[in-house]
């Protein structure tokens, strides 16, 4: 018994929490780990497809700035993904999680699309596109509301109720095409007023899109200053830290959750004007394309500042769109570009363990002595 | 009788990160003797205990069990070596009896047989003159018997050596006697015993030696009996303290909270406040003591407008104009709207006064905020009243900006007593204000309150230390289950009536 127990020591290793980093060190771990995962791709191409990792990684970027329609694409990509992860932002900062956003701003395009078909002979542009907005918004807020009142009023999980009024959303958007099928028995919408162009967001400078992304960028700008330097942003940090805390200073706590989600489902209504009156002129299922979900992620990653979040969104799509370059480039699976996209994410999501955390390897002095 | 080493540590160090929470500690702790470990908050006590009872491994240093070199991965490796410790928070399951949480857990071979255990248990009882009801559910008991179902727990798996974790911390003054009496009985039957504690009188009462860190620091071992509280303190310390408390004779009485038949109930729907009335005076301080959850919290929450009351008044008597006002139901804004200037320092510093994840200026504004026209903040203010607080109160922070969860204890109470007071309150409640503060700062704090006094506000303070409750207060309101079980003059009871008070009604009580 005496002997045995000296034969046990030390654990190999024990993982130690680490004063915060600076700034330019937790950005070298980032970086770092992105390094690390593209060798890991790397060796995971070689290995699955046999081809030349550099090649492949080149066509990714080729696939995301190759051209310029291409680069109109990715930043027409990239804002509108950037639009529905600001829209859950204020939510989650609030720590009401929000996974409807999804759902929200599909009712937001469906408000848009049926816009488009019902008035979109009768009124002026100039009176057009604003009431297509305010009926977007209104919906978006419907959608982002009904959970918030319920939440409040007798506390139900907004995760479940939010995720289920995604799929109320989808039904309706069904139902609705069966009605406006057009061409008759093709199940689709088709372009909307694709003669008049009614509806749609007017071109600035000749590029159709640019209007879109200056949009965003300007609520980019105005998210961060809300929650930062407003009233109601600070209301949001405090309910969200601690509801305890905001009873005690006064702060209605019911009245800043409802508000707050209204503004989250504005925000995705507009997200579903954007895509629906702004870039596919025409409404599915698909419309919004699982962005909703990723949106959760690009605001996490970016710890819930808008303006990193141009950063994280604009990583995931490039990330996309490389991914679906190679594709077809190399006539790959998708599955694999998926893989690797997967890869990526693992590591540049498994570095902050690394910010805020270290591991100690069990020290190798001697014991004998 | 010969002395023999349960327990010895040599040259311990642990860091987490660039904190040094250990450094190069040694300790030795003998059969049939008690070894208090004496140290302010933060200054490695219980990271020390940890690393006997298996939870953390120290980087450097070795541990001796009777004189052979051990290595504690485990909690389960220090059983196996016969080491025995009682948390601070308790660790039992509820629904279960004493017998039951005792031998859960246990692995062996034997046939499981609930009533040779109880025998068993009460053997260890009556050995040591525990009181126990083997057969009792936890959920039944008071917080000592729940204690004492601790120490049976690992006295019943065969401990050697015992380490309490703050054992008096929840206790009556009566409660603790039982208690020292018990570890008593138990040294002499030879066991070692650590207790972790900051209480000096408790110290001195209980234990051989002392042995005193300062900031992870080993500083020294003492024999009781050749020291005495005041050389304990500066070792402690570091430097020398005064443990006076300056208690001026209150001037300018006058009522200034009326407090009526309250009742009220908690979120389950039990009621935790029956009957209370007391009056609240200007210039005063009235202290409330009481075991923990006796209906304190529900107290001061229904005064400051947190907690729905049933039944009763809440009168405020403006101190210009001597209008009445109720403040019954009314919400924290209205009542601040309303012209009471009410301060709360609540018990839950970092959950319910402050927002740890904000800095100082942040947190500052959480009174203030809504102040100003427009939709943005106003930051200036704040941050002038931030920086005064940190000069006034001598906070320690590396500046204004920094998040109040990585200041210490100490320093997050000063940040949240100093917004409390800028506002120039009429009342001032706080509730265990100086619980988990070094002497330093509890002395701050203590002067602080009496600066209010002075300055005639009217200031509840709800305590645990009832010398301290004794040295500060004026008077002292005992509860006792969610009822008032007298108020009575500090400068005139003894330490014994309180702690009497606390757990048995008085007559009048019952029949109130």
């Amino acid at each position: 018994m005496k002997n045995h127990e000296k034969i046990v020591r030390e654990p190999l290793m024990h993982v130690v929490k680490r004063d915060d980093l600076v700034w330019y060190k937790s950005w070298a771990v980032r970086l770092l780990a992105v390094v690390i995962a593209l060798i890991l791709c790397a060796f995971v191409i070689v290995l699955l497809t046999g081809y030349d990792p550099i090649r492949v990684y080149s066509s990714m970027i080729q696939g995301t700035f190759g051209t310029s329609r291409k680069i109109w694409n990715t930043l027409q990509r990239f804002s509108m993904l950037l639009c529905i992860s600001l829209a859950v932002t204020p939510a989650f900062k609030m720590r009401f999680w929000n996974i409807g956003a999804e759902g929200q701003a599909l009712v937001g395009g469906l408000a848009a699309a049926a816009c488009m078909i019902y008035f979109g002979k009768s009124l002026p542009v100039y009176l057009f596109i604003p009431i297509m907005a305010i009926a977007s918004i209104l919906a978006g807020i419907l959608w982002g509301v009904i959970p918030a009142y319920f939440k409040a009023k007798f506390n139900t999980n907004e995760t479940l109720f939010t995720l289920m009024m995604n799929y109320v959303a989808m039904q309706l958007v069904s139902f609705c095409i069966v009605f406006w099928e057009n061409p008759k028995d093709s199940n689709t919408v088709g372009v909307i007023n694709r003669a008049t162009e009614a509806g749609w967001m007017p071109e600035l400078f000749g590029q159709k899109y640019l209007l879109n992304i200056l949009i965003v960028l300007v609520l980019t700008v105005m998210m961060y200053i809300y929650l930062k330097y407003s009233k109601h942003g600070y209301e949001i940090s405090v309910v969200g830290e601690s509801e305890s805390t905001a009873k005690y200073i006064g702060i209605d706590v019911k009245k800043v959750i409802l508000r707050t989600m209204a503004l989250s489902g504005a925000l995705c209504g507009v997200t579903g004007l954007l895509l629906v009156a702004g870039t596919d002129h025409t409404i599915t299922t698909n419309t919004v394309g699982g962005m909703g979900f990723t949106a959760i992620m690009v605001s996490w990653l970016a710890k819930f500042n808008p303006i990193f979040m141009m950063l994280t969104s604009f990583l995931i799509i490039f990330l996309e769109r490389g991914a679906s370059e190679i594709a077809t480039v190399f006539q790959l699976n998708e599955s694999v570009s998926d893989i690797l996209t997967g890869i990526i994410l693992f590591f540049i999501i498994g570095s902050e363990f690394f910010i805020h955390y270290k591991i100690h390897f069990r020290a190798k002095h001697n014991k004998e002595a | 009788m010969e002395t023999k080493t349960a327990l010895e540590l040599k040259n311990i160090t642990k860091t987490f990160g660039s904190v040094v929470a250990n450094k190069n500690v040694c300790l030795q702790v003998n059969k049939g003797e008690i070894l208090s470990i004496l140290g302010e908050n933060g200054s490695g006590k219980t990271t020390l205990m940890n690393m006997i009872s298996g939870i953390y491994f120290p980087d450097e240093g070795e541990i001796l069990i009777d004189g052979e070199e051990a290595v504690i991965r485990s909690p389960k490796d220090a059983f196996d070596h016969k080491i025995g410790m009682i948390h601070q928070h308790f660790k039992l399951v509820d629904v279960f009896t004493a017998t039951e949480n005792i031998i859960l857990g246990l692995n062996n071979e034997d046939k499981f047989d609930i009533k040779a255990a109880e025998k068993r248990v009460q053997e260890i009882a009556s050995k040591y003159a525990f009181v126990v009801d083997p057969e009792k559910k936890i959920y039944e008991m008071s917080v000592s018997e729940k204690q004492t179902v601790e120490i049976i727990r690992v006295l019943y798996r065969g401990a050697d050596i015992l380490i309490l974790d703050e054992p008096t911390a929840v206790l009556t003054p009566q409660e603790t006697e039982r208690l020292f009496e018990v570890l008593r009985n138990m040294r002499n039957d030879g066991k070692a015993i650590i207790i972790i504690t900051h209480k000096l009188n408790e110290v001195m009462e209980i234990s051989d030696r002392v042995l005193v860190l300062r900031k992870g620091e080993y500083i020294d071992t003492v024999k009781t009996a050749e020291t005495d509280e005041n050389k304990l303190t500066e070792m402690m310390v570091g430097k020398k303290v005064s443990l006076n408390i300056d208690r001026s004779e209150p001037e300018n009485v006058a009522d200034r909270l009326l407090v009526e038949h309250i009742n009220c109930m908690n979120r389950e729907g039990v009621p935790v406040l029956k009957d209370v009335s007391f009056t609240a005076r200007a210039g005063e301080i009235l202290g409330i003591a009481g075991i923990a959850g006796s209906g304190q919290r529900e107290l001061l929450e229904s005064i400051a407008g947190l907690q729905h009351i049933e039944m009763g008044k809440i009168l405020y008597i403006d101190p210009k104009t001597g209008e009445i006002e109720n403040l019954c139901d009314k919400s924290p804004v209205q009542i601040r709207d309303m012209g009471v200037r009410l301060s709360f320092v609540p018990e839950d510093r970092l959950g319910m006064g402050l927002v740890g994840n904000m800095d100082i200026v942040d947190n500052m504004m959480l009174r203030s905020y809504q102040k100003g026209k427009g939709a943005f903040l106003e930051r200036k203010a704040p941050k002038t009243l931030a920086e005064d607080i940190i000069n006034r109160l001598e906070v320690v922070t590396p500046d204004a900006n920094t998040p109040v969860r990585r200041l210490s204890g100490g320093n997050v109470q000063k940040v949240l007593v100093g917004r409390e007071i800028a506002s120039s309150p009429t009342v001032l409640m706080a509730a265990y204000p100086v619980r988990g503060l070094d002497i330093n700062s509890s002395y701050t704090i203590y002067n602080l309150l009496n600066e209010q006094k002075k300055r005639g506000v009217a200031v509840i303070l709800v305590g645990e230390d009832l010398d301290v409750l004794l040295e500060l207060c004026d008077r002292i309101m005992v509860l006792c289950g969610g009822k008032i079980n007298g108020i009575v003059d500090a400068r005139k009871t003894t330490k014994e009536e309180i702690g009497l008070r606390m757990t048995k009604l008085q007559k009048e009580a019952q029949e109130a």
